[in-house]
């Protein structure tokens, strides 16, 4: 029989490293707590599509992430979709002009929502809204359009 | 036939007899738990043999399981461009099934195994009967302990496992394949949700580990005490405690994941 002490102290160290372990999956697996997403401010924008969008999908401006999509809301007035967006405390210089875009990494991939920042003096505060968007390519229409332009210019 | 019809009857009776026996054991090591609090040092002894000295099979297979998935659906995301999904699917697939299903059949063969083989040998030397005799019972002090020790241990060997094979993909994926560093653990991180996959996996490997322990030391404490039955109950312990992780395994899926 070992030790009662070494037995001791090798349980420890695994019972300590089952829960690093969990403690791991949570933080870098799966991302449970968004840093610095606390601090930060919230805005608003509106879509008339924004299909494939999620809460959590990623808010890039220039490819870099700052923010993620709090919440996907439907105005029943403008029959459009309001996306809540919480942007990281250290990217409050966004110009009030800023335009937001429904975005796709790659041909099939996730749905992003990218920001081009404008040249307005003015910065986007929190709750503020931005008025210039533009919606998801919704690839199935734009085939449709495809087709309907080519039999278009075939009658000719 | 009618000797037929009575073997028929006499196994669907033993059979029915053993579930019973499992059952009511399973109250006695129940009802054995709390009285462990006072003497942690039994459990953690339990803790050693079952969890740390399972550690070294765990960890080897977790990385070499994590390379082989890392290997395998590079080469078949890659035909669709697709291989930065690799992240998310060697995390949910090990967090989610391969983690606690293969910790738990591992752990079965590892662990279960060596406690039916030890409770069973204590039985068929009549040790456990002396411990009755000096009215110390033998389900606290002997079964109990290891039900726990195991109840603990599983868990934190499944976590150990997923983790072990996340690294084990990544050294693959990002290290050998080429795939982008970043987006294998970015895409991971916003594809693997803790409450919906990581927790389910550690419920899932909750539950293994109580079966898994509550055959293995059921079938110690029910084998016939001659060395043949100690081997015959070995034996019985790692084919049922496979087979009931693998079916429970499909019904824990289906409640967590499936048929909504």
């Amino acid at each position: 029989m070992m030790q009662v002490r070494t037995v001791e102290i090798w349980v420890g160290v695994f019972v300590a490293a089952g829960l690093a372990a969990l403690f791991m999956l949570a933080m870098q697996v799966s991302n449970l707590t968004v840093v610095g997403d606390d601090q930060g401010y919230t805005i608003k924008a509106r879509f008339e599509n924004i299909s494939g969008l999620k809460v959590r999908s990623p808010v890039t401006v220039a490819g870099v992430r700052v923010g993620r999509v709090t919440a996907i809301d439907f105005d029943p007035q403008t029959f459009q979709a309001v996306v809540s967006m919480r942007i990281g405390a250290a990217y409050n210089q966004l110009p009030l002009d800023t335009s937001a875009a429904v975005l796709t990494s790659g041909l099939v991939g996730e749905k992003y929502v990218g920001l081009e920042p404008g040249g307005d003096m003015d910065v986007l505060q929190d709750g503020g809204e931005i008025t210039l968007t533009q919606s998801t390519l919704v690839l199935e229409q734009m085939i449709g359009k495809f087709l309907f332009d080519k039999a278009e210019s075939g009658k000719e | 036939m009618l000797d037929w019809l009575a073997q028929l009857g006499r196994h669907g009776l033993s059979f029915f007899e053993r579930l019973g026996r499992g059952h009511l054991l399973l109250l006695a090591l129940l009802r054995g738990v709390p009285g462990l609090l006072l003497r942690p040092l039994l459990v953690v002894q339990q803790v050693y043999a079952i969890g740390v000295l399972s550690l070294l099979i765990i960890v080897v297979s977790g990385v070499f399981v994590g390379m082989v998935l890392g290997l395998q659906l590079y080469n078949t995301l890659v035909d669709f461009g697709a291989e930065a999904s690799l992240g998310p699917v060697i995390a949910l697939t090990l967090v989610r099934e391969l983690g606690p299903v293969v910790t738990a059949l591992l752990f079965a063969g590892r662990a279960g195994s060596a406690l039916t083989a030890e409770i069973g040998l204590m039985k068929a030397t009549e040790q456990l009967s002396g411990m009755e005799m000096m009215a110390v019972d033998p389900v606290k002090r002997v079964l109990a302990p290891r039900f726990l020790g195991g109840f603990i241990a599983m868990p934190l060997l499944a976590a150990i496992f997923s983790l072990v094979g996340v690294y084990g993909g990544y050294f693959v994926g990002v290290g050998l394949l080429g795939v982008d560093e970043g987006s294998y653990w970015s895409q991971m991180q916003s594809m693997v949700d803790f409450d919906d996959d990581v927790m389910n996996g550690v419920i899932k490997s909750l539950v293994f580990g109580v079966v898994v322990t509550w055959i293995a030391v059921f079938e110690g404490n029910d084998a016939v005490p001659t060395s043949e039955g100690v081997s015959r109950a070995t034996t019985r312990t790692v084919v049922h405690s496979s087979l009931a992780v693998l079916g429970l395994d499909f019904v824990l899926t289906a409640l967590m994941f499936g048929v909504d």
